[in-house]
């Protein structure tokens, strides 16, 4: 055994660690110590001095060997590479795994029922109102995005589904379960929240902490199911690393593990991204992909806008109360008007009489050669344009639609409301 | 009530116990002062002495031994539930399907059993070695049956009580350090009661201990229930009171 291994069984083998039977020995044979010091030096006056000083090498022996700090890492031989952290979550083997951890998931009520249904929920904090009459449902299998500001409610409204904390008014279903006192247990067990903090015990390890979990759940075959958990996320040869040893990337994709161990049917994210590179983001992206491939429900709660417009199905957003609900281009549609972008060669001599054509509501020139047309179907208006364009003989450069993103959109609603704070 | 949550609590708490340096101090300290004192008193009384000071040498013995499950346990129960709140972990445990008082019963069953076994082991110690090297009449008042009754099974009814105090300041308090020290001074006016035992104000006799037992144990019992009621998610994740749906219900 080297030296730095022999140095850390030293700092973790004795005392009372897991599986440090020596420091039981240790203690067995204090304690025998001290009853034959009694017993041989009986009458002697250095019986008591001698007893102190064996009692005094025990407490520094256990103080010295007795555990890690929270956090302390492991030697170096052990710390995870950065080529680790950077593994990929969607391989052969972890979609493998993250079909079977959620074969026979729990079912979510009624067949057909949305896996989420929320009415007029609100939620007041002594004067201050945290969520405003939200009513929203979510299919079976969606992912569904919950965006907002710092503050608008979004956290609430997770910690409300999840049962942590009782809405003011409003009502709830949440895999088909009733949302009332009488239901927490029943909700609990048929979802999974990710927090935005990981939440580990960074004295366990990774299979600790999530053997401990299992056990909330009363799942059967935990070993089995901590085992395909962790190569759903590519985290089986991590298993025996404690937590507060792996890089904060790490420590998502762990909370992430134990979020699908039980095989929920509705998976709360909160912030999942937070803090991760571009790579570990991908990774989770990637992973979320994977359970609506396999009809889980997601709600993911982020401010990445772009990740929301990339995962999500559908996207609410929030601010106290909810501002818009529907798929990104539907809101995009909803709130932009249809745009056709024309860009020429030349000023165009007549532009009134150019694009008064059928499908063009209006126009207006950005500059002498750019103009700006405002239309109610594109698939109309974008071909009679171009005709128009080349009769009056224009040099037509460019003739596109213009794009609005879902950041477009979330600032449109939310720019002018700067009433949430947090 | 599921018996394998509140066991997976237990064993989680009992790995953190394992590995934390402030657990593992406190638990190596407390035999070595608890030892020392006693140790002292045992040995410099004299064959000579009447039972009168065997008496007082062993009360003042008898009180520390008594003092140990009344003092422990709240200093690492207080950490129980504001210590998880401060480090994050507490709302991902509480969005299982755990119940407050498994979860509770959990935490307490882990302070309890380290906490007994070592205030057992250190009065085991100090029983043998009274046999084996102090003077027989102090060692006739350390083995008189009512007396050892009684601190049977005081300690870990004592334990238990200081144990469900410290769990119930935790629910409530900010921080981990008001939280130590509140349950420490709350386990406080348990000793003015071991006190009047140990020094047999209140004379130890069976039906005595026994009666006081099952007082003990009563108050054990409703203390489980009053903590588990004190415990509230809302007030612990968000900071202010409120009544959530973690709930005792099914």
């Amino acid at each position: 055994m080297s030296g730095q291994r022999w140095f850390q069984r030293r700092r973790t083998g004795l005392g009372w660690q897991p599986a440090g039977w020596q420091g039981w020995a240790i203690t067995l044979v204090v304690v025998g110590a001290v009853i034959a010091v009694v017993v041989l030096l009986r009458g002697s006056s250095a019986r008591i001095p001698v007893v102190i000083a064996i009692l005094a090498a025990y407490a520094v022996v256990a103080l010295a060997t007795g555990g890690s700090r929270p956090g302390e890492v492991p030697s170096p031989g052990e710390r995870p590479s950065e080529g680790e952290s950077d593994a990929g979550v969607g391989g052969d083997e972890q979609r493998e795994a993250l079909s079977t951890l959620t074969v026979g998931r729990s079912a979510t009520g009624s067949p057909g029922e949305p896996a989420l249904v929320v009415e007029h929920l609100t939620k007041q904090f002594g004067e201050r109102l945290a969520v405003h009459d939200v009513s929203f449902s979510v299919g079976v299998g969606e992912v569904f995005g919950f965006l907002g500001p710092n503050g608008a409610g979004k956290t609430t409204t997770v910690r409300m589904l999840a049962t942590l904390i009782a809405p003011t008014s409003g009502r709830a279903r949440v895999a088909g379960v009733p949302l009332d006192a009488a239901n927490g247990v029943e909700v609990r067990k048929r979802i999974a929240v990710m927090t935005e903090n990981p939440g580990l015990y960074l004295r366990l390890t990774v299979a600790e902490n999530l053997a401990f979990f299992a056990g909330l759940y009363e799942l059967a075959e935990p070993e089995k199911r901590i085992g395909q958990a962790l190569a759903a996320v590519n985290l089986a040869g991590r298993a025996n690393d404690p937590c507060g040893s792996l890089s904060k990337g790490l420590r998502q994709r762990v909370a992430l593990a134990r979020a699908l161990l039980s095989n929920p049917a509705v998976v709360f994210l909160d912030e999942p991204t937070s803090g991760l590179d571009p790579v570990a983001s991908r990774d989770v992206h990637e992973l979320i992909d994977g359970l609506r491939e396999r009809g889980v429900t997601v709600f993911l709660t982020t401010h990445r806008l772009e990740e929301a417009e990339r995962l999500c199905d559908r996207v609410a957003i929030l601010n106290t109360s909810l501002r818009t609900i529907g798929r990104p281009d539907e809101l995009r549609d909803r709130l932009f008007t249809k745009t056709l972008l024309v860009r020429t060669a030349a000023p165009l001599a007549s532009p009134e009489t150019v694009f008064a054509v059928s499908g063009v509501d209006g126009w207006r020139a950005d500059d002498t050669t750019r103009y700006q047309l405002t239309v109610s179907d594109t698939r109309i208006a974008a071909p009679a344009v171009t005709r128009a364009l080349v009769a009056a003989g224009a040099d037509l450069l460019s003739l596109a639609e213009a794009q609005h993103s879902l950041e477009d959109v979330y600032l449109e609603l939310i720019a002018d409301n700067p009433e949430a704070t947090r | 009530m599921s018996l394998k949550r509140v066991g997976s609590v237990v064993h989680k708490e009992i790995r953190e116990f394992r590995r934390n340096r402030f657990v593992i101090g406190t638990m190596a300290a407390l035999p070595l002062v608890f030892l020392i004192t006693p140790m002292i008193t045992i040995f410099k009384t004299p064959e000579s002495a009447s039972a009168s000071q065997a008496r007082a040498a062993f009360g003042v013995i008898s009180l520390l031994m008594l003092i140990v499950p009344v003092v422990l346990p709240p200093v690492i129960a207080a950490y129980s539930v504001v210590g998880e709140r401060d480090q994050g972990t507490l709302e991902p445990v509480l969005t299982t399907p755990v119940r407050a008082s498994e979860l509770l019963l959990g935490k307490a069953i882990a302070t309890f059993l380290p906490s007994v076994g070592l205030a057992y082991a250190i009065y085991l110690v100090i029983l043998v070695s009274i046999r084996l090297g102090a003077a027989h009449v102090v060692s006739d008042v350390a083995f008189h049956p009512p007396q050892l009754l009684a601190q049977i099974l005081f300690i870990p009814l004592l334990a238990l009580w200081s144990i469900w105090v410290g769990i119930g300041i935790s629910s409530r308090a900010t921080d981990v350090r008001v939280a130590q020290q509140l349950a420490t001074l709350a386990s406080l006016p348990l000793l003015a009661f071991t006190s009047l035992i140990s020094f047999q104000v209140i004379a130890p006799s069976v039906p005595l201990a026994t009666g006081l037992a099952l007082a003990l144990l009563a108050i054990d019992a409703a203390g489980w229930r009053i903590v588990a009621r004190l415990f509230d998610p809302e007030r612990l994740i968000t900071g202010r009171p409120n009544k959530s749906i973690q709930g005792e219900a099914s």
